[in-house]
């Protein structure tokens, strides 16, 4: 009963290691619980890719379908719709697509698209989430001379070009997203894979 | 040290001295869970005779495809008549107002039957139907008597009579017990083949009753492992602090 | 350093932290005999935390509705990740629970506990049981299967067997005329809301332990021995501070506690059947009654008292209070203790005998109690049961007459 013979160096090794081994064990107590809140497989079923026939989209006409729950659409693009991409490119934001994040590397183009004729983007605002309104006519009153058609946010007045491309000045920080997608056949596309392209 | 195995047994005992109950001899399923092989067969007989009238509700096909190792391709193309997505589960088309309609009451779900009844009791049971002419379907079964449902593996196994003998009971009445069973007609498969069917049907029915089972055991060695070395550490430490006190 | 200090100078001011921590952890003297029994009052907090928390997120992906819940608790098991092993956790830690709480309550038992000054410990220990019955109760209806659904069915209908008022009681408590979606979804309410009861009572325990002190293998009040040890002058001799000789100690305890519960959680999650039952993997089906239902294992004892008490004039009233009766007969233990001695250690042989038959009577009462009755099996419960309540009823005659054996000054090693 005396505390001169206490070896201080060896209590505080064993002290450490066991705080040591116990934080590592902690950590691996609380993985689980973490990882519960991902999406569980029933989420993940209901989220999986969906296909959507496009054969019967005519010029102009917008499609939407629906993708984990968010809206997707699917624009026929005119000629002259594609002709007018490039007279836009001064007055948007990121008219090169350099931000990757939105959208998969096949779609950095011009067109934002695998083919050039049809758009598919999620129909959600990178604002604040409002889904826009496709607005297809050309210099509305409303939206001014210089529109050549695209999709207007009406929450908080975001503009998009018809390649989802978001114009300068609007409150919408970002392209809309471009989700993983592929074609199975002339006119069918399945949206949420892209089978590993990008 | 003596009183901590004292304490252990205390908290053993009440699980250990219940026996389980009675009912019909059942034959060990002696399955093996690790057999791919085994379980991939199960799969094809559960989706090919099971699944029309039985769903497996809680089971999705892509889970299956994973845990089997079989590719989702595979599945799709030879598992799934029932629907066409990977991530479903095993639905059937059949309500329960039909199942009452056609076998008196619905077929029951098949996804935990394995933990309801056991592997054995599901191996005994797919061995036991017997020629029974006063049943609806002609077949009756051992293991669950007047069952209603019929022997749909028949063409495998070929048909069966149950030999019974007569015995007496504690009060002096004779009784009809089940000595065994004698073939009647030739099924495709001899009965060894047949008993593998059966026992690759079970395999694969425990499996779905608790897919993780496998995973889990396998998991669960690291973690004792782990705990062992808190555990030898924890132990030291205490040591070294108790020098103090004795 | 200094940092730390103005810091925890800071918070002083404003919370007694360090007061708390050297009162309670530092500066708490407990007698430095404790055995393997006294591990089992942290391994009890352990379980606790461990059943709340895996609950709370259980409470996450289940479903409290008739038509969902089994299906939910499928959906835990398959399709969240990591479902299946907090569900095991949470099913495992319950009747660990009831395990660590035996072995605690017979630790009391075997050392006099319960004596003065901590009859009101004892008192409130009994209520945490009480209380732990009751959120194991509604916890086994949420799955929803036939021994969840049976088992409640049965215990529900002990109400209605109180003369009466009995089956209006049942109607209320079931908020229908079975058990029904209703029944689920308050059961769910309760059992969610109890072990936050039960924390704080855990709490009131602890508390009271912390007034009169821990007791000790043998039965000795460290307070009034000798003072002065080489952590204070004024502190008892035989006491040793919490922190940190206990608290390495209880450490050790949880690591060996873990070891046994992980074993159980990866490779025997359902224990042959008593800590996951068979038929409960069949879903709830009011119009089938399984062939033979059992209450859970750690309920088997009493539930054999409540078949063993013949029912009078069709009435199955007198078991109803006789079950309850053999718990809330706990409440008046520490009256009814008259040995001179606290401990089993000092006690005689009579008294040592008659604890131990009591512990196997116990035993063969849970034995019993999943058993369907058979008339041999009813005689035994009957004896089992009265010999259950003689050993309370008799005890102060017992515990008189028993020959004890002197008590030293100071505890033994």
């Amino acid at each position: 009963m005396s505390a001169d013979g206490v070896d201080l160096k060896k209590r505080r090794t064993l002290t450490l290691a066991t705080s040591a081994v116990g934080a590592v064990g902690t950590g691996f107590a609380i993985y689980p619980f973490l990882a519960a809140w991902a999406p569980s497989e029933k989420a993940k079923a209901a989220g999986a890719p969906v296909e959507a026939d496009i054969g019967k989209l005519e010029p102009g006409q917008l499609m939407r379908v629906k993708w984990r729950g968010k809206p997707v659409w699917i624009v026929y693009r005119t000629d002259q719709n594609l002709q007018d991409l490039s007279s836009l490119e001064s007055i948007l934001l990121d008219p090169d697509s350099d931000d990757t994040g939105q959208q998969p590397d096949y779609c950095k183009n011009p067109e934002r698209a695998i083919k050039g004729k049809y758009l598919v983007a999620i129909g959600i605002c990178t604002h604040l989430g409002c889904s826009p309104t496709y607005r297809p006519e050309i210099a509305p009153e409303d939206l001014g001379p210089e529109w050549k058609g695209g999709f207007f946010c009406p929450c908080h007045g975001s503009k998009f070009d018809l390649s989802g491309r978001v114009y300068a000045g609007v409150p919408a920080p970002k392209n809309l997203e471009i989700p993983p997608y592929q074609y199975l056949s002339d006119s069918r596309i399945l949206i949420g894979t892209d089978g590993g392209a990008a | 040290m003596k009183k901590l195995i004292v304490a252990f047994l205390l908290a053993a005992v009440p699980m250990l001295v219940m026996a389980a109950g009675g009912g019909a001899h059942l034959d060990d399923a002696d399955i093996d869970l690790g057999d791919q092989a085994s379980l991939q067969r199960g799969a094809k007989y559960f989706v090919n005779y099971c699944l029309s009238c039985h769903s497996a509700q809680f089971q999705r096909y892509n889970r299956m495809a994973r845990d089997l190792g079989l590719t989702e391709t595979e599945v799709i193309e030879n598992l799934m008549f029932t629907t066409d997505k990977i991530g479903d589960t095993m639905k059937i088309a059949m309500t329960e107002e039909q199942g009452t309609e056609w076998f008196g009451s619905p077929p029951p779900d098949l996804s935990v039957l394995a933990r309801a009844r056991g592997v054995d009791w599901i191996y005994t049971y797919l061995r036991s139907f017997y020629v029974d002419e006063k049943r609806p379907f002609g077949v009756n079964n051992i293991v669950f008597p007047d069952v209603g449902m019929p022997h749909v593996l028949w063409e495998l196994q070929g048909a069966q009579k149950a030999v019974f003998k007569l015995e007496k009971d504690a009060a002096g009445n004779d009784v009809e017990k089940f000595d065994h069973f004698e073939p009647v007609s030739e099924g495709l498969l001899s009965p060894a083949e047949y008993d593998q069917v059966a026992r690759d049907l079970t395999a694969f029915m425990s499996y779905i009753a608790e897919p993780i089972q496998m995973e889990r055991k396998r998991l669960g060695v690291w973690v004792l492992l782990f705990i062992a070395v808190f555990f030898v550490l924890s132990y030291l430490l205490k040591k070294e602090y108790w020098k103090d006190v004795h | 350093m200094s940092m730390m200090k103005n810091f925890m100078g800071w918070i002083d001011d404003r919370y007694p932290m360090t007061k708390v921590w050297n009162e309670h952890l530092a500066q708490y003297y407990a007698p430095k005999n404790f055995n393997f029994w006294y591990f089992m009052g942290s391994l009890a907090l352990l379980v606790l935390v461990i059943q709340i928390v895996t609950g709370v997120w259980l409470a996450m992906s289940y479903k409290p509705d008739a038509e969902l819940a089994f299906g939910s608790v499928e959906y835990i098991m398959r399709d969240v990740e990591w479902g299946w092993l907090i569900r095991y956790l949470h099913s495992t830690g319950a009747s660990a629970f009831f395990v660590v709480i035996y072995l605690h309550m017979f630790r009391g038992l075997m050392y006099g506990s319960y004596r003065k000054p901590r009859e009101l410990l004892w008192i409130i220990g009994v209520i945490i049981y009480l209380a732990m019955m009751a959120t194991a109760f509604f916890g086994y209806l949420l799955p929803w299967g036939q021994m969840s659904y049976w088992g409640a069915q049965v215990i529900v209908n002990l109400f209605s067997a109180v003369p009466v008022i009995g089956p209006d009681l049942g109607v209320w408590v079931r908020g229908d005329y079975v058990i029904s979606d209703a029944t689920l979804n308050r059961f769910f309410a309760l059992h969610f809301l109890l072990p936050f009861i039960l924390a704080a009572l855990v709490f009131i325990h602890i508390v009271a332990l912390h007034k009169v002190g821990s007791n000790n293998p043998d039965g000795i009040e460290i307070k009034k021995g000798p003072k002065g040890n080489r952590w204070s002058d004024s502190a008892p001799a035989d006491g040793i501070p919490f922190h940190p000789y206990y608290t390495v100690k209880d450490i050790a305890g949880v690591a060996g506690f873990l070891f046994l519960f992980a074993a159980v959680v990866f490779f025997a999650p359902e224990m042959g059947g008593y800590f996951i039952e068979h038929p409960n993997f069949e879903p709830a089906n009011p119009l089938k009654t399984p062939e033979h239902i059992a209450p859970v294992w750690y309920f088997t004892p009493f539930y054999a008292i409540l078949r063993a008490v013949p029912s009078i004039a069709g009435s199955a009233f007198p078991g109803v209070v006789a079950m309850f009766a053999s718990i809330l007969i706990m409440f008046f233990l520490p009256w009814l203790d008259r040995s001179p001695v606290k401990s089993i250690k000092y006690k005689g042989m009579l008294y040592k005998v008659i604890l131990w038959i009591f512990v196997l009577d116990f035993i063969m009462l849970g034995y019993l109690g999943v058993k369907p009755t058979t008339d041999l099996y009813k005689l035994m419960a009957q004896i089992g049961t009265i010999y259950y309540f003689a050993f309370f009823l008799l005890m102060p005659i017992y515990s008189k007459i028993d020959k004890t054996k002197p008590v030293p000054e100071r505890v033994t090693e």
